[in-house]
């Protein structure tokens, strides 16, 4: 039953113990769009990501992905994911950075296969996309800490997923490759590919996302960029506890 | 020695069977070294021995059960005991290493009072315990030949999957892979090679044909495949050497491999240090 809708989310409620960490959060990203989440610490992004990805199960309300309701839902390899902790990973392991990108194809293809000649050159293109083309043979453990990052983008990149699921991906990469990082997924999206970013950097952001959605614990505004860049202060000030723009002119 | 092997077959057997767990061993080991589960195969080697030492006490108690090869209850132990480890790690989930000691002390437990009833046994539990040049029987040989090729075909098939559940567990869940079924076939496989190696390891020892030659070649590899490859070379060169030295200077092989394996650990070590200059 594919639709046009990439993630659908309906009426979700969560709580690790006691208290929702998410309300009533109803959420639809039609295919093709590039949706920016933003919300101050804690207001439970990552949480709404890992519903979304099938790694926790909401108490309530439901979410279909491509159409299908997640229970019964068994494509994920058209999911790309980069998590927010993607950087602490065990530092002594032995592998190359051409492994640990390839690693995202293992749900791809099936038991006792090789990748195919095809998946390297979508393992290198993915590398090459990320700048790390020279340092595909280097153990992942000899690279910089923003290189690491990138080397984890890279493998959400390589097993060429429809929806590309991003929790703070930038984080520790250098300001050149945050820019050329975030032309790479306007690139992207305009191809096709939908996107869902978390970020808190929603000034850089605004010309590459179509959407822009607010969370915290409830969702507070979900529109396009315009309609973001047109709400007024107070409203923004109420959802993030402080006024927003006047903070991110600062920079 | 290398003539005698023509002649004697039970040396034959010894080295056939050194050469499968020397490939076995380490070719898991590298997995559970990376996934920090080193003193899971000291746990189950221990339940393994109870197993032992439960069949070696039914068979001086009922005749009949004399011919069984204590080796299979061990292995049934050791494949009972790896899943109580992964119920016990669900349950203590903040204290994973919990489940440890309590496995591994029920094991010594329980192997300890078997052993009691029986008033002690023959040499016999000394060559479990310590492994064995002349003990091993052409049945333990097929077992390490079944054992080792269900390795083998089973690392094969889910190799990928392996690798992105040790690498990072959560991008596996989030890749669809079944996660908890491929972690409960690889513990049940680790169980059926330790108790498989028993004979020419010994209980006592075994975990160290895991761990060594794993913590040697992480030292000098750059990538999963060559560390799995050094792994198995360095399991291999400790089995054949140590082997060697025990039939040679009429020693319990499990310390001779054990410590041919130290000796390639300290150059391995060596080595990172001097290119490191
Ligand atoms: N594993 C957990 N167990 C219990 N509570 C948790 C857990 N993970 C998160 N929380 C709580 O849930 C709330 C939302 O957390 P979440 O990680 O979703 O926030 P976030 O919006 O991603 O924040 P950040 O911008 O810091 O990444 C927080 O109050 C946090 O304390
Ligand atoms: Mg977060």
């Amino acid at each position: 039953m594919e639709n046009g809708i990439a993630v659908q989310i309906e009426d979700v409620s969560f709580r690790y113990d006691k208290e929702n960490v998410l309300e009533n959060v109803s959420l639809m990203v039609p295919k093709g769009a590039f949706l920016g989440l933003v919300g101050p610490n804690g207001s439970g992004k990552s949480t709404l990501l890992k519903c979304v990805l099938g790694l926790l199960k909401p108490n309530s309300g439901r979410i279909f992905l491509f159409g299908e309701p997640i229970e019964s839902f068994r494509e994920w390899h058209r999911i790309g994911f980069v998590s927010q902790k993607a950087n602490s990973f065990n530092r002594s392991f032995p592998a190359t950075v051409e492994e640990v990108a390839a690693s995202g194809l293992a749900a791809k293809r099936g038991l006792f296969r090789q990748l195919t000649k095809e998946d390297r050159r979508a393992v290198e293109a993915a590398l090459a996309a990320v700048g790390l083309s020279g340092l595909a043979k280097r153990n992942i453990a000899e690279l910089s800490g923003g290189q690491q990052q990138r080397v984890f983008i890279a493998r959400a990149l390589a097993s060429k997923p429809d929806l590309l699921i991003l929790d703070e991906p930038t984080v520790g990469v250098d300001a050149r490759h945050v820019h050329e990082f975030y032309e790479l997924l306007g690139d992207l999206n305009r191809r096709g590919l939908t996107l869902i970013l978390v970020t808190h950097d929603i000034g850089t952001i605004t010309d590459q996302v179509t959407d822009i959605a607010c969370l915290n614990k409830r969702l507070y505004f979900h529109g396009n960029a315009e309609e973001f860049a047109q709400l007024d202060d107070e409203a923004i000030s109420q959802f993030y506890g402080h006024p927003l723009r006047v903070l991110s002119h600062e920079h | 020695m290398w003539e005698a092997i023509w002649h004697y077959e039970f040396l034959r057997n010894a080295f056939v069977a050194g050469i499968l767990t020397g490939f076995a061993a380490p070719l898991l080991g590298v997995f559970i070294v990376v996934r920090r589960l080193s003193l899971i195969a000291d746990a189950l080697s221990h339940v393994t021995l109870a197993g032992i030492a439960a069949g070696l006490l039914l068979g001086s108690l009922a005749p009949a059960a004399a011919s069984w090869n204590p080796l299979y209850i061990g292995m049934g132990f050791s494949v009972v005991g790896s899943l109580l480890v992964e119920k016990l790690r669900a349950v203590y989930r903040h204290y994973e290493e919990l489940a440890i000691p309590i496995i591994l002390s029920s094991g010594i437990g329980l192997s300890v009072i078997f052993i009691s009833i029986a008033n002690g046994f023959t040499t016999d539990l000394f060559s479990y315990l310590f492994g064995s040049v002349s003990a091993v029987s052409r049945a333990d040989v097929w077992t390490a030949v079944v054992v080792a090729a269900a390795a083998a075909i089973v690392i094969l098939a889910f190799y990928k999957e392996l690798f992105l559940l040790s690498f990072d567990e959560e991008y596996a869940r989030v890749s669809g892979i079944r996660t908890t079924l491929i972690h409960f076939l690889f513990i049940v496989l680790v169980a059926l090679v330790i108790a498989a190696s028993m004979r020419i390891v010994g209980v006592l020892l075994i975990s160290s044909l895991m761990t060594l030659p794993v913590a040697a070649s992480i030292r000098i590899a750059k990538s999963f495949k060559q560390a799995m490859g050094l792994s198995i070379l360095f399991g291999e060169l400790a089995v054949i050497a140590g082997l060697w030295a025990a039939y040679e200077l009429d020693w319990a092989p499990g310390g001779t491999i054990v410590i041919v394996a130290v000796v390639i650990l300290l150059f391995a070590l060596g080595w990172k240090r001097g290119r490191q200059r």
